[in-house]
């Protein structure tokens, strides 16, 4: 099947209650596509990321190791609260299907203020560490840790930016295939980074705290 | 040292030689000469209103190229120093640093600044319109990608003048690129321009992908796609999945570098070698990201003045995407030396081996394509064939390398040299220029000129053999590579000789290929009917330059090749389709934030080059700011009208 | 030309339940790597497969219940991609983890 003739009339589909509003302008199904493929280049990005980490995470140089850092409830309940935020922004996803535009504005305000606890108790974390005899200049474990766990941070708070955003257009324009899209696609990022999470902590994380 | 108030290192403008001196100044005069230029005639707003702010794929195609070429002069002059310094033994035409620096840049430029812009304006000028569509799925982002290797060019050429350039090699090792040996900016250069313009091939890579996939014109199913165009979706997987492999290994140099990180510092737990692992994770993919889009042009080109349709379609295909897989399992074989175990280094040799079957079935293909067909040597096709052999010695002297007990003669000697330059001059070079022969009449709507065409061509080719296959001698007879000099008594003067000789051959075929290009500007023989060649595909139904919305009506596809069965259709007196009445035409409008976003990168990426953090962080919140304009801006697209539609297809002498 | 998604099921109570049953699964899975983790009854290796096993079985449970990915209109080259993308990293992971391996394989 192939895209490339455009229709004059904008309304292309979304006449057509099967097809979910995201998809029904043949703009927004290349958009979502087009994300996609970027999500398969962050994946990658990580999987150097995470290389990187498996193979200088017992290059500790006589420093802090993980079993010393780690602290078990903190990183649970970061690892808890990303996913309810991601349970909360598919409710959110799943609100705007059904058209309820106050309902998709608050779910995406739940999701952004648990990303914020998110982040908040990250960045407690590595200040933390920092302060204490561990920061990235320590030793190699530590330069990993804190590139691999603080870039899938840099993109938490870029979602919550992004997120933002489209509430904001939301409030302005309303739930429309435009908007849709745009919903659906921030949704994808912010499951990709609980997906990633999940391997922080089990690779990091609980792998760290297991010996 | 506060970071908020700038450092300067002890050499921020740089002096010393006369062969500086004299390149700075005529940077500076060339700058004001063009800045005077656009002023004097007025053409500020021209340039803004059609260049800079444009998000057309063809016009974007012809900025790539004209930037690769004149990145080509650079890397070809680097060249040129390099072999005039080893022209005789003992020379002292260049010191040992400056040497350092100039095979650096050498390879940087003509990898990321000559080769990596070069198949992205075949990928813009060609793609779309041989598949039927109006444009590339993301015309916004098209423009991103442009101007971020455009400004990352700049900041990596501004090194030469302000701080110094990179001296560590094209592939920047650590602990040499680390901050224990390498303190001076030039390398921060190297690891920031590299990751500006590596953001933009990442997007031209996606924007390629949706553009093939979702976007080609109706019945114009996979199979029946030009070779070129697979070959492009071949390389766009590749760009896609290696260039965040190098994301990754110039951040973590960069903040070993700027925040003292111990990722590949030999103490403190750092691994230097993983930084090559990273590296070469790309590196290994990126030379198959240059070469699968050359094969693509051959394909066109060795149909069209055969006058046959390719020989084995099927398997063309199949080859572009086994080769695109095969080779992201090939990395180690840049570095069998570093003593990674007897079972990692066989399995690398293997699968190295392995990739040049689907690339031999290739070769086979297009000969078996030329047998019987009714050749017509024009430039491109000389190119064409010319590749062949030049590539099937590459070829061979690569599996030569691939067998790794062997390797650990050749590695990093002049064998080595003389086999990446084949395939990448025999390969890349000589297809992109193949392409820019074919495909310039459909840019600018005139030839370029067949004699001097053919004269830059011996004179390129000829040149290349006499520089490169003494090399080959050069490396068994043990001459390293990096070397700025060598002793007298080796028995290596003669080929070094012969070899510089050859190099100054290829560039005056290069001033040839120059000269080619100004002459036609003003003699060229115009292409009134679109389709100069007689071609097989659909970009030769367009008129010549096409107009800025590609097709008035979107074709109709039903076979491969479709334009030749649609000449052929006509030639045998079938009755033509009905015209669908013309619609109105939905394009994106220009925009000047692809430009200003880069140009935000490049302040960036100079503070930080710097290590002035506050210049950094502005720049990061300009891009931000940037990104969140964007995301707020609706009215991004506008209708030609029917009118403007005919008018335009009338003017053009098309009904 | 169709846009029509393949869904299970087209009802919106339908998706409803899938992100409700996603986000249990998703629960149960993080919390039974953690008790195993902390348990501390299993020599490393046969933990470490098991938190790996989990950890991927997650992530189909998120890419399934939660991103929609095979609701994409045909042909679903995203999951072609993603595939693909998953293998590379598999690649780069294992390939790495194994070149690095030798020179005494010690941390310093």
């Amino acid at each position: 099947m192939t895209i490339a003739h455009d229709s004059f009339s904008a309304h292309g589909q979304h006449s057509n209650p099967d097809v979910p509003l995201e998809y029904s302008l043949e703009e927004g199904a290349l958009r979502i596509f087009g994300f996609w493929l970027f999500l398969a280049t962050d994946l990658v990005l990580f999987a150097c990321l995470f290389a990187t980490y498996v193979i200088l995470q017992d290059n500790t140089a006589g420093g802090p190791t993980e079993m010393q850092l780690f602290n078990v409830p903190s990183f649970t309940a970061e690892t808890l609260i990303l996913l309810t935020s991601s349970f909360t922004g598919g409710l959110g996803t799943y609100a705007m299907h059904k058209g309820s535009r106050r309902a998709l504005i608050t779910w995406m305000i739940i999701t952004v203020l648990l990303g914020l606890s998110f982040i908040g108790l990250e960045v407690k974390e590595f200040v933390t560490y920092a302060t204490h005899g561990a920061p990235l200049q320590r030793s190699a474990f530590l330069s990993a840790f804190f590139t691999l766990v603080g870039t899938h941070g840099a993109h938490v708070s870029l979602g919550i930016l992004w997120m933002l955003s489209i509430i904001y257009q939301l409030a302005r324009r309303g739930i429309t295939p435009i908007t849709a899209r745009k919903v659906f696609i921030v949704g994808l990022y912010w499951h990709f980074l609980d997906i990633v999470w999940v391997f922080i902590f089990t690779v990091v994380y609980l792998n760290g705290v297991m010996s | 040292m506060s970071i908020f108030l700038p450092h300067f290192p002890a050499t921020f403008i740089i002096t010393g030689d006369p062969l500086i001196y004299g390149a700075e100044v005529s940077i500076v005069l060339a700058t004001v000469g063009i800045l005077f230029v656009l002023t004097y005639f007025k053409k500020w707003g021209w340039l803004w209103r059609e260049w800079l702010t444009t998000v057309d794929h063809k016009k974007i195609g012809i900025m790539y190229l004209i930037a690769s070429l004149l990145m080509f002069f650079r890397g070809g002059v680097d060249a040129l120093l390099m072999r005039t310094q080893l022209i005789r033994p003992n020379m002292h035409f260049l010191q040992a640093e400056h040497y350092n620096q100039i095979f650096t840049t050498h390879g940087t430029i003509m990898i990321l600044f000559m080769a990596m812009p070069f198949i992205f304006a075949m990928f813009n000028i060609a793609v779309p319109l041989q598949i039927g569509a109006r444009d590339v799925a993301f015309p916004y982002l098209n423009a991103v990608s442009f101007w971020l290797f455009f400004l990352a060019a700049m900041l990596f050429n501004l090194s030469f003048v302000i701080g110094g350039s990179p001296d560590a090699g094209w592939v920047s090792y650590p602990p040499l690129a680390g901050l224990e040996f390498d303190r001076g900016p030039g390398e921060n250069f190297y690891l920031l321009s590299l990751q500006i313009t590596g953001i933009g091939s990442m997007a031209t890579g996606i924007n390629f992908m949706a553009t093939i996939l979702k976007m080609r014109a109706p019945g114009m199913t996979l199979m029946r796609m030009p070779l070129f165009s697979w070959s492009v979706l071949a390389s766009s997987i590749l760009i896609i999945f290696a260039f965040p492999a190098l994301t990754v290994a110039l951040a973590l140099l960069l903040i070993d570098r700027l925040a003292g990180a111990h990722f590949f510092t030999m103490f403190q737990g750092g691994n230097p070698m993983m930084y090559i692992n990273l590296f070469w994770i790309w590196g290994h993919p990126e030379v198959y990201i240059v070469i699968l889009p050359a094969f693509g042009i051959f394909s066109e080109v060795v149909s069209t003045f055969s006058g046959k349709r390719i020989f084995g379609y099927s398997s063309m295909v199949a080859s572009l995407m086994t080769i695109s897989v095969i080779s992201y399992v090939l990395w180690v074989h840049h570095f069998f030396t570093m003593g990674a175990g007897p079972g990692v280094n066989s399995f690398f040799a293997v699968a190295t081996m392995c990739v040049g079957i689907p690339t031999g079935v290739k070769v086979f293909n297009w000969l078996f394509t030329m047998y019987r067909g009714r050749i017509r040597l024009t430039v491109p096709m000389l190119w064409a064939i010319a590749f062949i052999p030049i590539f099937a010695i590459g070829g061979a002297t690569g599996v030569m390398l691939a067998a790794a007990p062997a390797d650990y003669q050749y590695h990093n000697s002049f064998f080595l040299i003389a086999h990446f330059h084949q395939v990448l001059i025999g390969g890349t070079v000589f297809g992109m220029l193949a392409g820019m022969y074919y495909w310039w009449p459909k840019m600018f709507g005139y030839m370029l000129n067949e004699r001097l065409g053919r004269w830059a061509f011996w004179l390129f080719n000829i040149g290349f053999y006499i520089t490169f296959l003494p090399q080959y001698l050069l490396g068994l007879m043990g001459m390293t590579r990096r070397m700025y000099t060598y002793p007298a008594d080796m028995g290596w003067n003669t080929l070094n000789l012969i070899s510089t000789i050859g190099a100054y051959i290829m560039g005056i075929g290069f001033i040839v290929l120059v000269l080619d290009v100004v002459y036609s500007m003003f003699y060229g023989e115009r292409d009134v009917t679109g389709d100069p060649w007689n071609g097989r595909t659909l970009e030769w139904s367009l008129p010549s330059p096409a107009p800025h919305y590609n097709f008035a009506r979107i074709p109709t596809v039903t076979s491969r090749d479709a334009w030749w069965t649609s000449k052929q259709a006509r030639a045998r007196g079938d009755a033509p389709a009905k015209l669908e009445p013309l619609q109105p035409i939905h394009m994106p409008k220009s925009s000047g934030r692809p430009f200003i976003l880069s140009v935000i990168f490049f302040i960036g990426g100079f503070g930080l080059v710097f290590n002035w953090y506050a210049l950094g962080f502005l720049a990061l919140l300009g891009v931000l700011i940037s990104l969140l304009l964007r995301s707020l801006e609706y009215d991004t697209d506008y209708y030609v009208p029917i009118e403007e539609v005919e008018h335009t297809e009338a003017a053009l002498g098309r009904a | 030309m169709s846009l029509h998604p393949s869904r299970a099921s087209n009802t919106a109570s339908g998706s409803l339940w899938m992100y409700i049953v996603g986000f249990i699964l998703s629960i149960v899975l993080t919390l039974a790597a953690l008790w195993l983790a902390l348990a501390r009854q299993f020599s490393t290796e046969v933990l470490l497969t098991a938190i790996l096993i989990l950890a991927i079985l997650q992530i189909g449970v998120q890419m399934f219940f939660f991103m929609h990915i095979t609701e994409s209109p045909k042909p679903q080259f995203n999951l072609w991609i993603l595939g693909l993308g998953m293998f590379f990293t598999f690649v780069v992971i294992s390939g790495s983890i194994w070149i690095m391996s030798f020179g005494g394989g010690q941390g310093y």
